[in-house]
This record gives structure tokens, sequence and C-alpha cells, in this order.
């Protein structure tokens, strides 16, 4: 990681040093090669040194049946009927899209938790991870997720400790159909377009790249059938952006935020000065727990549209 | 396959068919990425389920589970009817100008000398040819005699009109008569159409003959021999090609030889019934050197203690009594009680075969069980009570189990045969855990045992066991090299050129092609097939020289393939008559260059036979050419004919509707304790399917935790349609039960399989992952094959694992 460049770093003012100009790399998924063999999601897990739990089948081949943190990538399957009665699955990986600007590095409060390198890799170290979850309200695209065990936030790193020697991500490395490709970014728009003229000559007039500009663009990309519908694809935004939320938390809620914070650590010193140490209830503690699992699925169960 | 992986890129068009490539062969299905990529190829998906590989094809169609048969036979009515053949290839590589004898009939159903109590054709002498005085079959290449095979075929199939064959498959009509016409579109010659198929045409009761059916569409297409062409059985296990080229069926000899019957007492008798001589003019016959092969065989089994003077051993052979023992019939047999003991490799039948309960219940009345498996199965578990999953009284089970824990395939070298025929060595990545050693091992320990105990008591029959060969440095454990130096097969003594009398093969040294093996006991080689893997260059299933001159991805120097190191089987067949390719620029495989046959792949032919000299492209058959009448090799009849799958949703063959006893294949493997227990449709309305999911590999990944993360829990799948009618929604938990049985699971409800519309009637499709069982890292599941109906292809004795009833409720 030391042969990576920083070139941003959450709540941090002081500007990173850009020792040399690094290309733009970027993941292209094209979804119509995609057969949803999850071999990705096995890849990462073998790579990154993650195991979920044997978790339940809930009625869809999805497995499991959301990102959690120790899944940083899944298979979303979505039905869709077309106007012709055709039926289509359209299957999308899911995980990290590394936003040129992204919601998490600017909603996140802990110096260095979140960190964008030169080439475009957003990163989490979970050694300055506070676990406030901000990150996943930040994020458009509903990433992050915070570990039961450490209660520390996760998501896919690209592999940026393979990227940093020159291979590339897991997922890509095992990807048996050529579904998943890997390179500098132009080189990914490039290959895409051959892609999409060739779903164009199949039938798919609005096939197109997906590279949302509402976010700067992503440097993990698809291919899409239907360019002009991601929503198809179990819920991907139409334009996603930053929360308007996050930018008032950075640009005016902030100061105030912290002189808040500032008062409150005030406060705790006093108290602890004059009462001494907290005793933390259980119930305190399961109520901190952050965002609430069934209304994240709820979520999933409306994008994925009547499974 | 007659073609192989890469070579799928060579195609036009794939047609997935009988089979789920994308799910059960996801790396292997990089090819047709390839081909659609490079080749602007087509995929076409016909299945009773829109499947993972449906979601990348181009068309999908419907059809209902067991009448493929009626399928393709439309299409080969279609093709007839409009020309849409390729006509030179038909004529001139094919069985259509052959005459069929008088006494060659179908009617109702049925053909000729069917025996209603046998359940077979006894007498099948008229399903052939009419010979002329020299013993060579009769031809009217004019196509016009009314019994050339194709005037026959062409009658045949005028029953399968597109109104019938879309009322008995349910695909609706114009999206039937929209794949037809990509297919028939591949009937130009030098456009390509390859069939991918699995399971999905092997498991019914009428499987052999489905994939006869796509053959006769490849032939008719002259797709067979090409580039991108062929017929490809997609193998479920890396090494079951391996399995049957070393003819591990109980009535198989190694190399595709057969065991003789017990009426075969003859040796001379037995090697001329397989010695095949050529039924026209000028033709190959390669089977006429069969006892080249087979005294080979028996010179590699026992050296010296086979000669000229004891018929080479003929009668240590085993003779069949009964036709087979296939894995139905020994079951029934230990079912009945009339087995002992049972060894069991590399095999869970309690999970893998159909009927739980029956093998349940036959697996109780053994004395003993011996499993050799790397891992815990459900069948070395049977006599557990597993709570609903596994519910047996196991103090009333007697039977001793004894485990032998073998090595898996990553903790040995050898190599394994894929799908395309390729010998692939492997070495080792690990050592094994514990007690656990090679199959091979353990085998040759048990073989010291029982020769130690002929030698010392004697017994009825000890010749076959005494005088094995067995000449390995460490007998109790040969290591793969030897063993595979055995199969390619070794010069005993010098071998001598017939006119210089040069010594060509020095005794001792190994062969380099089947061409070297002689019937007078101077070779030896275990499996013809095989000779020319292993030769004094050394190992060839171990190169790994990928370099592809010609960009047609036959890659010569990739291990090594078998027969001869051809990738292609039947290429000759990819030129003209006059020995050009149908298509020079993207299809050229092999040619005559004026003075040989040379090319892209090793040629299937004779390399100095001239086009002039009129051989024909099939050199293995007798008549040179490919047949559409498979004259007697069928136990059901010459051509593929629909029948119903044993349990049948609509419960009559529209076919013949009114003829109950052609309702489903009059000649299936099955015993009739089991035709009791068939259900109907009154009482389980929906077709049902069994398959296999990507995230696991049969029973065994389960004990794997990221494969149980991926898939944890079981499952079924049904349509929304349906769903709707009996309200079960997703993640509801159902019971799905057949006439021998019920499981329990979670519901997948999808718009991926629609009603259809058969016959007059609506028919659900119920999808069944097999996977499951209990043991095993994965929640704990049914055994799938509780539901499966135990009955058999009358050929292949395979089960009918894809088409039986069930009926569906709300837990």
């Amino acid at each position: 990681m030391a042969t990576q460049d920083v070139i941003a770093r959450s709540a941090t003012t002081t500007p990173s040093p850009s020792v040399r100009e690094q290309q733009d790399v970027a993941k292209l998924i094209d979804t119509s090669l995609c057969i949803g063999c999850k071999a990705c999601q096995v890849a990462c897990m073998e790579w990154n040194e993650v195991r979920d739990e044997i978790g339940s089948t809930v009625g869809v081949y999805d497995n499991p049946d959301d990102l959690t943190a120790d899944s940083w990538t899944v298979m979303r399957f979505a039905e869709h009927e077309t106007d012709e009665g055709d039926l289509e699955w359209l299957i999308r990986k899911d995980g990290c899209m590394h936003c040129v600007e992204p919601g998490c590095l600017e909603a996140c409060p802990s110096p260095g938790a979140i960190i964008q390198y030169a080439n475009g890799i957003v990163d989490f170290n979970q050694d300055n991870c506070i676990g406030c979850g901000y990150c996943i309200t930040g994020c458009p695209f509903d990433v992050p997720r915070l570990s039961e065990k450490d209660n520390k936030a996760y998501k896919c790193t690209l592999c940026s400790d393979r990227v940093s020697v020159g291979l590339e991500p897991a997922c890509v490395k095992t990807c048996p159909t050529g579904a998943i490709v890997f390179g500098s970014k132009d080189d990914m728009k490039e290959h895409a377009d051959g892609r999409i003229a060739d779903l164009q000559s199949r039938g798919f007039d609005n096939a197109g790249l997906y590279d949302p500009a509402g976010v700067g663009g992503t440097h993990v990309m698809y291919v899409l059938h239907h360019a002009d519908k991601p929503g198809l694809y179990s819920g991907l935004p139409q334009d996603p952006s930053i929360s308007p939320m996050v930018g008032a938390w950075k640009g005016l809620t902030k100061p105030l935020a912290m002189l808040a914070m500032g008062a409150t650590a005030l406060a705790g010193f006093f108290h602890y000065v004059r009462v001494g140490p907290n005793r933390v209830e259980e119930d305190d503690v399961d109520d901190a727990t952050p965002p609430p699992a069934a209304e994240r699925d709820e979520r999933h169960d409306a994008d994925r549209g009547g499974h | 396959m007659t073609n192989h992986w890469c070579d799928i890129k060579n195609a036009n068009l794939v047609l997935v068919m009988g089979g789920n490539a994308a799910e059960a062969h996801p790396c292997g299905f990089k090819w047709v990425t390839e081909a659609k990529a490079h080749n602007q190829a087509k995929l076409l998906v016909v299945d009773p389920r829109f499947t993972r590989t449906a979601s990348v094809a181009d068309t999908y169609a419907p059809i209902r589970t067991g009448t493929d048969i009626a399928f393709l036979g439309g299409l080969i009515h279609y093709l007839m009817e409009h020309g849409r053949i390729q006509h030179e290839y038909v004529r001139n590589y094919t069985d259509m100008p052959f005459i069929v004898q008088r006494g060659f009939t179908f009617e109702d159903g049925l053909f000729n000398g069917y025996d209603a109590d046998k359940r077979a054709y006894p007498d099948k002498s008229s399903w052939d040819y009419e010979l002329d005085d020299d013993g060579y079959a009769r031809v009217d290449m004019t196509l016009e005699h009314p019994r050339c095979v194709y005037q026959l075929m062409k009658k045949h199939y005028s029953r399968y009109t597109p109104e019938m064959v879309s009322s008995i498959c349910g695909t609706p009509l114009k999206r039937m008569m929209k794949v037809w016409d990509d297919i028939a579109e591949t009937s130009v010659p030098g456009k390509t159409m390859t069939i991918l198929y699995a399971l999905g045409w092997t498991q019914h009761s009428v499987g052999s003959q489905m994939i006869r059916a796509g053959a006769m569409l490849q032939l008719l297409l002259g797709n067979i021999g090409m580039p991108g062409g062929g017929v490809n059985a997609l193998r479920g296990h890396s090494n079951i090609q391996g399995l049957t080229d070393l003819g591990l069926l109980s009535n198989l000899l190694p190399g595709y030889m057969t065991l003789p019957r017990d009426e075969e007492q003859s040796y001379e008798d037995y090697i001329a019934s397989r010695a095949q001589q050529p039924l026209r003019p000028g033709q190959m016959s390669y089977w006429q050197h069969y006892e080249s092969f087979h005294v080979s065989l028996m010179k590699a089994w026992y050296g010296d203690a086979v000669t000229e003077d004891n018929n080479w051993g003929y009668d240590w052979l085993p003779k069949l009594d009964e036709p087979l023992y296939d894995v139905l019939k020994f079951f029934d047999m230990m079912y009945e009680g009339k087995v002992n003991g049972y060894f069991c490799q590399g095999f869970n039948p309690i999970s893998a075969f159909p009927n739980k309960a029956k093998i349940s219940a036959a697996l109780s009345r053994l004395k003993y069980l011996v499993v050799m498996d790397p891992l815990k199965t459900e069948t070395s578990e049977f006599w557990q009570n597993v709570d609903e999953y596994n519910d047996v009284d196991t103090a009333n089970i007697q039977t001793t189990v004894f485990r032998l824990p073998t090595t898996c395939f990553a903790e040995e070298d050898g190599s394994l045969v894929n799908s395309g025929r390729w010998l692939q060595w492997h070495w080792k990545g690990g050592e094994p855990p514990g007690e656990a050693r090679p199959d091979i091992t353990i085998m040759g320990g048990m073989f010291h045992r029982l020769r130690d105990l002929y030698q010392r008591e004697g017994g009825v029959f000890p010749e076959p066991i005494i005088n094995l060969d067995w000449s390995y440095q460490r007998p109790d454990e040969p290591s793969p090299d030897e063993v595979a130096k055995e199969f390619n097969g070794y010069a005993i003594e010098d071998l001598r050129n017939e006119d210089s009398d040069e010594v060509e093969v020095s005794a001792g040294k190994q062969l380099s092609g089947f061409g070297q093996l002689r019937a007078d006991g101077s070779t030896a080689s275990g499996c013809w097939l095989f000779c020319g893997s292993w030769t004094e260059e050394g190992n060839q299933m171990a190169r790994r020289d990928n370099a592809d001159p010609y960009n047609m991805g036959q890659t010569l120097g990739w291990a090594w393939s078998w027969p001869a190191n051809r990738r292609i089987l039947y290429n000759r067949a990819s030129a003209d008559v006059a020995g050009n390719p149908w298509d020079s620029d993207d299809k050229r495989l092999v040619w005559w260059d004026g003075s040989k046959w040379t090319g892209t792949d090793v040629p299937d032919f004779p390399v100095n036979s001239a086009p002039e000299e009129e051989m024909s492209p099939f050199i293995m058959n007798p008549e040179g050419v490919a047949r559409f009448f498979a004259r007697d090799n069928m136990v059901e009849g010459p051509f593929p004919e629909h029948y119903e799958p044993f349990e049948t949703p609509i419960g009559r063959n529209p076919l013949n509707p009114d003829k109950p006893e052609v309702t489903s294949n009059p000649a299936a493997r099955v015993f009739r304790n089991d035709m009791e227990l068939f259900g109907n449709a009154e009482e389980f309305p929906h077709a049902a399917t069994t398959y296999r999911l990507t995230e696991h590999f049969h029973f065994w990944t389960k004990h794997c935790r990221i494969n149980a993360i991926m898939q944890p829990e079981q499952f079924v799948e049904i349509g929304e349609v349906m769903g709707n009618e009996l309200g079960i929604k997703a993640g509801d938990r159902v019971r799905v039960s057949s006439n021998r049985g019920y499981i329990e699971a979670v519901a997948v409800v999808t718009k991926r399989i629609k009603p259809l519309e058969v016959d007059g009637k609506t028919v659900h499709h119920v999808g069944i992952p097999l996977h499951w069982g209990y043991v095993g890292l994965a929640k704990n599941g049914y055994v799938t094959n509780t539901l499966t109906p135990f009955v058999g292809d009358g050929n292949t004795q395979t089960p009918e694992f894809k088409s039986f009833l069930v009926n569906v409720e709300r837990v």
C-alpha cells in the first residue's frame, strides 16, 4: 500500500503530497456477460480472508442476501419482463463503486479512516475508524457495513493490496466468463464501447456505460443492456449523488457539530472529574448499534421489485 | 464431446438444450462468450426454466421436461420439408441412401418385433440394411427408393408437425419457429452450430434417443466433424469421461470394447462379432482391428499367463448372464436381499440414486458396506437418525459400515479426462490428511489379500485373480505413472516392419499409437484408446504448449486427446468430397493437399487415402458413413420416437393418444416393484425436474464453508402463477411430495418458470436443486432423490431424474 499515493484523506485539511502522476484504474462489470455464478464472491472471501455466516435462503438466489462486513460483494438477481413479454434475468455484482467524489469519505469524521488513492481506489482504514456509520449515510450506493464484531466499517477495497503490486482484483482474476475486467479507466471505457456496440447489434438499443456523473464518475463501472433504466438492476441509482445532508454536515453544520462535540467532551471531562467513570448499561449499547438491519432489508426488497 | 471446449469459439450458433452450461460448467462456458465476442455467435437456450444460461442468451424457448425428442423430431421434419439441410454432406457422408430391409415397420408408436411381456424387442434382425450378393449394403444415391433411410425418416417425422410439437412441448409456436429458423441457417456449408447438452438429455427414460435426435439434427445440418459443430456432452464430473473410456460399466471393457455374453463361449465367435467387416466397398471399418486391441488388453492384465493356446485368457473373462449389472439392477437385487456386501467407491448412492426409501432399505439389508471416500457421505451415515432428514431406526439396521478415507484429486498425481477427451496430467498440491490413502493403494491391498486367500485356500475359480500380472515397483501401491504407462502400452517383443523386417519398436519400449497394436501377443495396452498418451517421448498428457498456429483453437501441443491426439472426431467430414474445407477461411480443419491429408488437427482418416478412393469419413462404422438409422444398436428402435416420461402430467402420448402401451418408452429399464410406485397427474399434478446449482458440486461442497455460505439452505423453485394459485410466497416453506415420499424446503417463487399449455392442459414445473442432505456444513435438508422414480433409459440405464410428478403444498 505504501506504493500507492494518497490524494485525499478524511477530515484532514493538509493537502496530501502527490509524488507522481498515476493512472486512474477501473473495474468494468459487464452485466450482459455475467452468469451470476458468484465466483467473484468466493474469490473476494478467499483473498481478503473474510468468512460470512452460513445464512438462510430467503426465497431468491441472492446469498448472502445483502452486503455485510464479511461479504464485500454480492450478486443481486432481478427478474424483469420486457414490454414484448420476454423475460430478462438481470444479474448485478454489487459492491463499492469507488466514486471519484466519494460520499463516504466526505461524510467521515475520523481523520484518515477513509482514504482515496491517486489511482482512484477508495479504501477504509479500520485502525482509524470510530464506527459512527456516517460513511453508510454518505454512500449513495448503500455499500459500507459496520461489523458487529469490532464495530468498524468494511467494504470492497478494490483489492488495493493486489493492485499496488500490479495484480488485478481477485474477483477479476476469477471471473470465468470475462464479465469483470480491470485496467486503466480509459482502456475500460474503450472496452465498454465495443461491448455496447455488440449489445446494440443484438437488439439492446439502450445499452450503455454506467459511470454516473453525480459522484464525479466511478472506478467501478457497469455495462448495462438498459443503461436508460439502471433501477432495473436491483435498484442501481439512476442518478446517484452525495446526500445534501453530508454536504451540510461538512460545510455548515460540521463546525457547529465540532463545537457541540467539544462541549460534550468538556462536559464529560467535568463529569468524570466530579463523578467518576461512566457505567454503561447493556441497553444503551444495544440502542447504539447502528443502522437497523430491517430498515436496510426493506430498502433492498423494494429495490428488487417483487421477489 | 465430439469436439472440445475451446472449439466452441468456432461456432456461429450455440444451442444449449438438455443442459445449463453456465450453471453447471461456468468455466467452460467462457468459450461461448468467446464465440459471441469474436464470431458474432448467437446463443439459443431451450429449457423448462429460464436458467443462468438463458440469462445471457439471445433467444430462450421454454419446453416441457422430457419432450425434447418431439421438439427435435419436429425440427428434423421442418428441415427436411423445406430442404434446409446440408445436401452434399447428407448424401455423401450419411446413410440416407442406404436401403433398409423389407420387414422394418413402424406403426402406432411401435417398431416391428415388440414383445409386450418382455417389454423389449427381442428380434431386431430386420432393423438393418438390405445387402447385395457381395455382402454390401444396397444404396440409392437418388434417395428415391421408398425404403431408403431418407424416405423412411421423412415418413417417420411427418407426424411431428409444428402444431403437434408445440402442443406436446408447450413451446409457444412463434418462439419455436424462431428457434428452428435460426438453427436452419447453419445448414449452409461452412456455418456451424454446436450443441451443448448434459444430464438434461441423459436422465430420461428416453435419454439416449434424445441425444441421438440431437446427433441426427447435426448430421442433417452438416455440423459433425466441423469446427464449432458437434454433439457435445458436458460431463458432470471432472473424470467421468475417463470412467467410460476405461470401461467402468458392468458390460464394458476398456476402450469401449464389450464383455462377452453368457452364450458367447467361443473366442473366435466373440471376436468375429465385434471385428466388423466393411459394409460398403473401400471403407475402413476400424473396429476390424478389435482383436489387436483385445489381445493387447489381456496381455496388459495377465502378461505371460495368456497365450494363443488359452485364447488369451478368454475363459477368465466374466460372461454376462444378464444384459448387464447396472446400478439400478444391482440396487434392485440388494433390495431383494440378494446382495451381502457392497463396495462404494467415490459414489453416494443414497443421495445420487432415485427413490431414497428403496436405497435405504437396500443398504439396510447388506451384511457390510465399505465406503471409500475423502468425506463423510449420506451413504456412509445412512444408518444414523438425523431428525426428519434421515428418519431411520438405527437399532434395526445391522449393516456393518467401514469407512476407508481416500485422498482427493488434489492430493495425488494422475490424469483426468475432460469432456473434450483431453487427458490432462495433474500433480498433487498437498499431502493427504491423517490415514487417507489413494484408492489405488486400498485396491492394491485388497487385491493382495484376496490373492493370498485364493493361493492358500484355492476356491471355485481362482485363475482370473491368481494370474493377474502385478509387476509394479511397489506392489501395494502402484504409482500413477506406472499405471498410465501400462494404459498406453508397450512392446513385449521387438516389433518388426512386415515388409522390410526392420525393428520398429524394440521390446520393452512404449508404443506411440494404437496402429502398432498386434493380435499375436507381442504388444500390451491397458486401453487402446489411450495408446499414444505416454510414449518414449514421455508423458504426453503433461504437455502444456498452447500454441495455436492456425488460430483455430486446436492447440495440438496441449495435453493429449484420444484418439491419437485428435481434437475433433470425424474431422474428415469438415472437407467436401474433393477434400477441400467447406469453408476455407473460418472452418479449415483438415484437407487433402494433393498427396496427403493434413491440417490444423490430426486427420481422423488414413492420411494417404486420396479423395478419389472414396473412403467415407466415419471410419469407425462399417458402412463408412454416419447413421440416421441406428440399425439394431438402440433398444427402442432405429429412429428416436417421442414417448412421455413415466410420470406424465398429461396422462397420454399425443402422438398415439389411444394407445396406453406406448404412452411411455415401451423398452425402458423398469422393475416390477417400482412400477407400482409411479404416481399419476390426478394426485401429483406438477411436472418436476432436478438439477444442480453453480454454488455446489453434487453432495460434496456442502462440507466447504464458502460454498455453504453461497447456497446455505435447500429450496425449490416454482413459477409466480403457480405460487399465486397455491398462496405460496417467496421464502415460505413448502412440502413437495411424489408417490415415493416428500421433502420440505424454502420456496423460490419466480417469473423464470412459466406455465405451459400442453395438450389442452396447463402444466406447471417445479424445479428441485439436488445438493442438500444430512452431512456437511450447509443447513441440513432432505435428500432430493426421495422423490424421483426408479426407472431408467434402456440403453444406458440412467435414471429418469429429470421428469416426474409432484404435488406442492404450503407447510
